[in-house]
């Protein structure tokens, strides 16, 4: 068997911390305006990051290419 | 108070729906073929699912039925709380883009189909892998019996209330069909079942989303009449985390656990790549849109004023805010379509409930049957025992339900979560380099087991969340689960520290985690 390498992860992948601050952060969203299309802030606020959570993560998985890490060897 | 009236022609139309998907679990067995006498095929799909049936096997194995049904009624019931289950679900995909490529490309080295058989080749520990197994086992069982939950709250809605003996009749036959094309085809019966599922219930919610806010005059007024309270979460009090804390801790401990949970590996270890799973983890997030829009059905129910309707009395008199979105479906929507709204309920039952009692199977077999009772045993010996271990474990939750109340399911279920996230030192920190020791996990795990058990008895089973005292009158309520973790860390790192200090160099060279490829 060959010596494995070792791969590190990208730097690009502290993005991914973003999308888990921002729904944990509560006291910045917990109120219910502004309001978007009649939806209160709390609710478009967290559908909003849905959106961006999908985007940030197709973003690392872009930027990172096909061998990032071991997984995608196979 | 009048029993729940018959739908003839939902009933009708869900009928049709319920006997296409069973011909299509049953032909399951015949897509992409494999020899279903291995456990490989028959519990992992031979590990061959690409990017979109990956992406309709994960969806229609993570939001569960009971999610569609009980969140909403959460809504309903509680108000913006109930909304976690969005933050939860964003939360959940940088976890699976950082972690599960690799845990899968051990596997798929190892042949491992189990994440106990991954901690047993990384740590050489038997106690710890078995400790992992039960656990999987344990924490799976209740929530097979809450699948079955949800679809006996779509089976009422429809109208089928028997009396005595015949009241639980339909369920016996939509689980009996739920085990024989489980037996039959495997996890390609869910993962081809599950693209019809997941069609209905997009169709379902855009149709929800779009016809509902019309009715009522737009998406303003349905916020308008749920009261103020309910709206946001409470503001804390000084020296309080309040609600905020019980959000945030629920959100990130559901998150941190989903992935442990037996069926969301088996789901993860049928993907063909890494690079599928980190496609998914982009793309998955559109049921978490979904889920958001099914949460607001709560409010919807309460702008339409369902639970003050006396056709549907006896409904909320049974099943309580669980009955929310049915009495939503029939009051909002022609009969045909509240047919098509609960087949995609039903269907999202069978699903997941297929997909865990194969996982747990899988569990069975690999981690207590062949480590311990029988270390030779044949491929078909293997497949053959799993296949009898998915019946076994679905007669169990058949059981659960039909002779316990509700609500013990949901309490044990609420345990599940508790004791899932425990395994995650194991399984999660077993992918990196760190100097771990089996004997610090395992005590780690033991204490986690045992302070998350105490925390939720603390509150009678009620609730998750634990009020913490901290030093200096601070109080931190939060989600039991993750407290438990974080001791039982604690006790993992600080544990390993120590028995790497008394470690000869030589052990530490021979340590197993050298033969994998971190």
């Amino acid at each position: 068997m060959p010596q494995p390498t070792r791969r590190r992860a990208s730097f690009w992948r502290v993005l991914l911390i973003l999308p888990i601050l921002a729904v944990i952060a509560v006291g910045c969203f917990n109120s219910t305006g502004p309001s978007l299309w009649g939806f209160p802030f709390f609710y478009w606020y967290q559908m909003l990051w849905v959106l961006l959570c999908s985007a940030i993560v197709g973003l690392v998985f872009f930027i990172e290419g096909p061998s990032a890490d071991a997984g995608d060897d196979a | 108070m009048a029993p729940l009236a018959l739908q003839p022609v939902a009933l009708v139309v869900f009928l049709i729906l319920f006997v296409l998907v069973t011909v299509l679990g049953f032909l399951g067995a015949k897509w992409r073929r494999g020899d279903l006498d291995t456990l490989h095929e028959w519990g992992l799909g031979g590990r061959r699912f690409g990017t979109w049936i990956s992406w309709f096997l994960l969806g229609g194995d993570l939001y569960t039925a009971y999610t569609f049904v009980a969140v909403p009624a959460l809504v309903f019931g509680a108000g913006a709380v109930g909304f976690f289950a969005v933050p939860y679900t964003i939360i959940i995909y940088p976890i699976l883009f950082a972690f599960f490529p690799r845990l899968w490309w051990v596997c798929k080295r190892h042949g491992y189909l189990t994440a106990p058989e991954f901690v047993l080749g990384r740590f050489d520990s038997r106690a710890l892998s078995v400790a992992l197994a039960l656990t999987g086992i344990l924490a799976t069982m209740p929530y097979i019996a809450l699948q079955l939950v949800g679809m006996q709250v779509v089976l009422a809605a429809l109208g089928l209330q028997g009396t005595g003996i015949w009241s639980d009749v339909p369920l016996f036959i939509a689980f009996i069909v739920l085990a024989a094309f489980t037996y039959t085809s495997g996890l390609r019966a869910p993962a081809i079942i599950a693209v019809v599922k997941d069609i209905l219930i997009y169709a379902t919610v855009i149709a929800a989303a779009i016809v509902i806010p019309l009715h009522l005059g737009g998406w303003g007024k349905i916020f308008a009449s749920v009261p103020a309270a309910k709206l946001t979460l409470p503001v804390p009090a000084a020296h309080s985390l309040g609600s905020y804390g019980a959000y945030a801790t629920l959100a990130l401990g559901s998150a941190l656990a989903l992935f442990l949970y037996p069926h969301s590996m088996t789901g993860i270890l049928a993907a063909s790549s890494g690079r599928v799973i980190k496609r998914n983890a982009a793309l998955l997030p559109a049921y978490s849109l979904v889920l958001g829009f099914l949460a607001l059905l709560g409010f919807m129910a309460i702008a339409y004023g369902v639970a003050k309707n006396p056709a549907y009395a006896a409904g909320f008199a049974q099943y309580k805010g669980n009955f929310a979105v049915p009495a939503l479906i029939l009051s909002a929507f022609p009969s045909w379509f509240a047919g098509v709204a609960f087949a995609a309920i039903a269907i999202g039952a069978l699903v997941p409930a297929s997909i865990m009692s194969i996982a747990t199977a899988n569990i069975f077999t690999r981690d207590i049957y062949k480590a311990f009772l029988k270390p030779h045993a044949t491929d078909k010996q293997e497949s053959g025992m799993a296949k009898l271990v998915s019946l076994i474990v679905k007669l169990g939750a058949l059981a659960f339900i039909v002779l316990l109340p509700a609500t013990t399911a949901i309490q044990f279920q609420l345990l599940g979560g508790i004791w899932i996230i425990q395994t995650l030192p194991a399984v999660m920190l077993g992918l990196s380099r760190l100097r771990l020791r089996p004997e610090a996990l395992l005590t780690g795990w033991a204490v986690g087991m045992v302070i998350g058990t105490a925390m939720a008895a603390s509150t009678s089973f009620k609730s998750a969340i634990f009020p913490l005292h901290l030093p200096g009158g601070f109080l931190a309520p939060g989600y039991a689960a993750l407290y438990a973790l974080i001791a039982n860390l604690a006790i993992g790192f600080v544990l390993s520290w120590i028995l790497n200090a008394f470690r000869s160099e030589q052990a530490a060279r021979n340590d197993p985690a050298a033969r994998f490829e971190f």
